[in-house]
This record gives C-alpha cells, sequence and structure tokens, in this order.
C-alpha cells in the first residue's frame, strides 16, 4: 500500500483470467434470453409462437403432403397438404418455359456452363482482363447453343426462351456489362470535363427517375419506331439493354458514394507520384472505393436479379413467367401457392448466395484495410 | 549554394480559393541543392506555396518554373515535373489495401517503366534508409504513425526525385514519434536533395535549414539564413510569431 501515488520501482501486473461467471454456455442462456423481467417475457411469448406455428407448418409441407405428381392424390389432400407434385410434373415447363421439349438439354448446358462462369467469376483469383474474354466466350456459346440453326441444331427463337436459362440470362447481363458501365458512369459524373459530367448525370437521372416497367415498355414498343425501316432488333436484345442501362444508373451512384467516401489525400499522393489518371482509378480508387460499397453493390445486384421477373411484362417468360405458364393447365391450378414456393425458393437459394458472397468478400478484401 | 539557374522559380504567382487571395505576388527562387524551411501561422499559404511546386494546386497568375519546365495545364510535362518532384504529406496518404513493398514498388513499376524485381530491389534500399526494411510485407495500418511517414518518405524517394517537399510532415505524429522522423530528414538533407519543408519543428530548421521563409497573410514577409532568421528577425509579425512557438 503506498499512498504517495507511484511506485519506486515499475513491477507488470500479470495477465488474469476473465471471472468465470461472465463465460459459459449457461451464463450466455441467462444473458441472451432471460436478462430482466421484460426479456424473460419475451422468450416466453416467442417460444409460445414457435410452438403455435410450427404444427400446421410442418403438417402443412411435410406430414399430409404429397411428393407424386398424382393428381387424385393431390385433389385429396388439398387444404390439408401440400402438393409438391405440381413440381415434379410441371418442373420442366417451369424450369426452361417454352423451350422445345425434346431440346432443353441445350439451355441446361448454356445455363451450366453461365453459372459456373459466374461462381469463378466471384473468386479473386480469377480477376484478371482474360475473364472478359471469358465471358465474352461463354454468351457467345450461350446465345449460340440456345438460339441453333447450325450444326444440326434446329432454331429456337428468342420468344420461345424461357425459365431459369432466360432469367440467369437476364440477370447476368445486366450484372456483368452493367457494372463496368456503372464504374464509368460514375467517374464520368466525377470529371473535370463538363460535357462528360452533363451527360452523366443527365443520364443516371433520367434512368432512375423512370420505373423499370416503363424502361422494358419503351425497350419493346418505342424503340422499334425509331429504328430505320428494316432494321430490326430482337425483343430479347432490347430487353437486355434497357435492363442493363437501368442498373448501371442505380449501380453508378452506389459506386460515386464510394468515390465520394475516399479520402482526397490518396489521388493526391498518387498524382504527386506522377502517376496519371487512369493508372490512379485502376490502382489506387477502385479497389478502396469499391470495397467499401460492396454490401450496397450486392444489394443493387439482389434487386436487378428480382427485377428481371418484370420482363413478363413484355411477354418473356423468365421464371415467374414460366410458373404462371405452367400452372395455366386447369387439373393443376389449383396448386399455384406450391408452384410460386417453388420458384421462391429458387431465387431465395441465388440471392442468399449473392448476401454470403458479399460478407466472404468483404471481409476477405479488408485484410490490412483494418487495425489488427 | 550554387550559382546555376534555379530549379524551382516563383515570379509574381497568384492564386485564390473562390474570393480567398490564398497566395499574393509570389517571388521565390530555389537553387539546386538548397534547403528550405517554410513557416508562418496557419492559413498563410505555406501548404498551397508547395502544392503549387508538383501542381495539386494550380496557380492562376504569374510563371512557376520547375526543373525547366514551366507549369501549365499540359498534362505531359505536369506528370514530367511530378517524377521529378517527391512529397511527403501530413496525413501520410500510403494507400492502405497495398503492402509498404507494393507502396513503394507502384510508381516505379508503372511510372518508371521499371521490371517489378528491380523496383523491390530499389524499394527495399530506400526502407533500408529509413530503417524499416524488417516491415516491408505488412499493411500501412498495421504500423504507427511515426513508421508511416518513414515509409511515405522512402516511396517519394524511389523515383529519385531532384526536389523533395515536405507539407508539415510531423504535424499529425504522436510526440515520441516526431524524432525519428526528422532524424530521416536530417540525413536526407545533409545527402544534397533539394528540400522545401513547411514545417513548425524549429530545432529542424536551424540544424539543417539554408533558409527560412516566413509567410502571412499569403505573401512572403521575410526570409533569411536559418541562424540570422531566428537571431535577428526584422519584420515585427515574425517576431511576434516566434515569441509565440518558442514561448516554452
Amino acid at each position: 500500500m503506498t499512498s504517495t501515488g507511484y511506485q519506486q520501482h515499475f513491477e507488470p501486473i500479470a495477465a488474469r483470467r476473465p471471472p468465470t461467471n461472465e463465460t459459459g454456455a449457461w451464463a450466455w442462456v441467462q444473458r441472451s434470453f432471460f436478462d430482466g423481467p421484460f426479456n424473460t417475457f419475451l422468450t416466453v411469448l416467442f417460444v409460445a409462437l414457435l410452438v403455435w406455428a410450427i404444427p400446421p407448418i410442418f403438417n402443412w409441407t411435410v406430414w399430409y403432403a404429397v411428393a407424386e405428381a398424382d393428381n387424385a392424390a393431390c385433389r385429396a389432400a388439398h387444404g390439408l397438404g401440400a402438393c409438391w407434385g405440381v413440381v415434379a410434373e410441371k418442373g420442366r415447363l417451369i424450369l426452361f418455359g417454352r423451350y422445345p421439349f425434346d431440346e432443353q438439354w441445350r439451355p441446361l448446358v448454356a445455363s451450366s456452363v453461365l453459372v459456373l462462369l459466374l461462381v469463378l467469376s466471384c473468386l479473386r483469383t480469377f480477376w484478371r482482363p482474360a475473364l472478359v474474354v471469358a465471358w465474352v466466350l461463354v454468351y457467345a456459346f450461350f446465345f449460340g447453343l440456345m438460339y441453333g440453326g447450325f450444326a444440326g441444331l434446329t432454331l429456337v427463337e428468342t420468344a420461345r426462351w424461357g425459365g431459369l436459362p432466360l432469367t440467369l440470362l437476364l440477370a447476368s447481363v445486366s450484372l456483368v456489362v452493367a457494372f463496368p458501365l456503372a464504374i464509368l458512369l460514375a467517374l464520368g459524373r466525377q470529371s473535370d470535363l463538363p460535357a462528360i459530367r452533363t451527360l452523366c448525370v443527365v443520364f443516371v437521372e433520367f434512368v432512375r427517375g423512370v420505373p423499370l416497367i416503363s424502361v422494358l415498355f419503351m425497350a419493346s414498343f418505342i424503340l422499334p419506331l425509331f429504328m430505320p425501316q428494316g432494321t430490326k432488333i430482337d425483343v430479347l436484345v432490347r430487353v437486355l439493354i434497357g435492363m442493363t442501362l437501368f442498373t448501371a444508373a442505380y449501380l453508378a451512384e452506389v459506386i460515386r458514394g464510394g468515390l465520394q467516401a475516399l479520402p482526397k489525400g490518396q489521388v493526391e499522393a498518387a498524382h504527386s507520384l506522377g502517376l496519371s489518371y487512369w493508372q490512379i482509378q485502376r490502382m489506387i480508387v477502385l479497389p478502396q472505393a469499391l470495397r467499401l460499397v460492396v454490401p450496397a453493390i450486392v444489394n443493387t445486384f439482389i434487386g436487378a436479379f428480382k427485377d428481371t421477373s418484370l420482363v413478363t411484362i413484355v411477354s418473356l417468360y423468365d421464371l415467374t413467367g414460366a410458373v404462371q405458364l405452367a400452372l395455366g393447365d386447369a387439373d393443376w391450378r389449383k396448386f399455384f401457392i406450391e408452384g410460386q414456393i417453388f420458384v421462391a425458393a429458387i431465387y431465395f437459394v441465388a440471392c442468399f448466395a449473392m448476401s454470403r458472397y458479399s460478407q466472404w468478400l468483404e471481409s476477405h478484401l479488408n485484410t490490412g484495410t483494418r487495425r489488427q | 549554394m550554387s550559382t546555376s539557374s534555379p530549379i524551382i522559380e516563383f515570379s509574381k504567382v497568384n492564386k485564390w480559393y473562390g474570393e480567398f487571395h490564398v497566395l499574393r505576388d509570389i517571388d521565390l527562387s530555389v537553387a539546386k541543392g538548397e534547403r528550405i524551411v517554410v513557416c508562418g501561422p496557419s492559413g498563410s499559404g505555406k501548404s498551397t506555396l508547395i502544392r503549387c511546386v508538383n501542381r495539386l494546386e494550380v496557380h492562376q497568375a504569374g510563371t512557376l518554373t520547375v526543373d525547366g519546365t514551366e507549369l501549365t495545364d499540359d498534362v505531359k510535362s505536369i506528370e514530367a515535373v511530378r517524377r521529378q518532384v517527391g512529397m511527403v504529406f501530413q496525413q501520410f496518404n500510403l494507400f492502405p489495401h497495398l503492402t509498404v513493398l507494393e507502396n513503394l514498388t507502384l510508381a516505379p513499376m508503372w511510372v518508371g517503366k521499371i521490371p517489378k524485381a528491380e523496383a523491390e530491389e530499389r524499394a527495399m534500399q530506400q526502407l533500408n534508409r529509413v530503417r524499416i526494411a524488417e516491415q516491408a510485407n505488412k499493411y500501412p495500418l498495421q504500423l504507427s504513425g511515426g513508421q508511416q511517414q518513414r515509409v511515405a518518405i522512402a516511396r517519394s524517394l524511389c523515383l529519385t526525385p531532384k526536389i523533395m517537399l515536405f507539407d508539415e510532415p510531423t504535424s499529425a505524429l504522436d510526440p515520441e514519434m516526431i524524432n525519428e522522423v526528422l532524424d530521416v530528414m536530417v540525413e536526407l538533407a545533409n545527402q544534397g536533395i533539394t528540400m522545401i519543408c513547411v514545417t513548425h519543428e524549429m530545432g529542424f530548421a536551424r540544424s539543417v535549414a539554408d533558409r527560412v521563409i516566413f509567410m502571412d497573410q499569403g505573401q512572403i514577409v521575410e526570409q533569411n539564413t536559418a541562424t540570422e532568421f531566428f537571431a535577428n528577425p526584422k519584420n515585427e509579425r515574425t517576431q511576434d510569431f516566434l515569441s509565440k512557438i518558442l514561448a516554452h
């Protein structure tokens, strides 16, 4: 005990373990669920809610559900259990839309290759210029295989494309092509050159100010009116262009947010080293700005992915369009909920994967940028 | 001091931020190898003055010539001048997404077009020079402020500039780290590089500066050799400023 307030010699105090009552499983349960009367009340209420809700859900989805494509059994169980048979019966129609039944291996192969490249593109190892070439080749392959008309493949008009392959095509094009476009728009909006800046601002503000449905209508009905006589651009291509521009405008604003968050000193330091504008953007600005907005970029991507379902408005049967088509059958119309759940599950898997990827990417890219 | 033509020459340089007249009729010529310390109250235009040298700021009137090139809007000549001028900032401005070594090799590889292996070799030499070679593979934010600033100095030296600009290099540092940075700067000063340093470290100014410049309200109020400047400040503003910063 010293009352003078200083130590003659410095004596370090050895590190000790924290008090035990703050660790361990039981302490965690207590702290998390029964910390005070209000917390306990909420826990009890929530458990009661689960007890009330789970049995009926379980009964409908599993216990009384019919898994086989047996229409009579489904009708008998209607109201009690789900008819998953509708998926077995109509699965291929939902997945591939109106694409000719015997040729459906083609969308299957094309989509698989597309998904494979999407997955590879998510990995940093493959972030190199060759990836751009790979995308061009895969899209050429996708269109070639789907459209056919050569090497013994029967020609399939784009109007008959549908289901999951169409959704994947729409989503991937509007993300893959929109992304570089959005970067250019965001940089352009910050440019010192008034003409470029104005152009980018006008584009972004115009596109953002219009609903996607209007863009799709314009792309499919109004655009052809302005085309020179005789030129005919496929409706699918027009819709792809419309969706890409739409996504790019939104994404550009997200990216601009990242650009603005970057300290000015970064660009000044790069300038002082003699780096050129494009070198600075590519090596200093974008790597930092983009990682700042990864969650917002993925958020935009998820939104764009689900927005692809709006193409039904211009008679393209994507996944949601195809399910409507499939349930047009009078025998199975009753079981539209099951069909919708099936489609919703596909969307959920894709969106959840994107969300998890975003979290992984964030932590992966943050190496070294936080104090450790 | 050599008598050959100056490496930096300001002639009636003026600059405004909007309505604010930040640099007023600046005339200044810096000889090759000269070491200059610029001081003055905040807002007096010191930083703006040196930032004009590598055109991070654009002057609006007068002429400014650096290493024989007059600074104009011509992007190529600006980039050429910047290759000859290294700059160290108050906030270090290291690139946080790159390792220390990558920070140092970036400009030599992309601006100097030097192969990677050679750029890394040079970078390690510079890191040794600032005594921080063992941190080469860390990221900037894993280092202390003093270490970061030494890395920043090494980075700006990698292109072997003729001129070094320091913009309050120790102002953002914890007190116990100031000396490790000043030591590096003193060594550099003794190796004959042209230096302009905005700083309030008067000890540093005394020991290395050939000339001390005092600025106030956008003008160069007084300039003299370091010894004379501290012993016999002529202008009353200089006297006032020195009495304030040397009070303790």
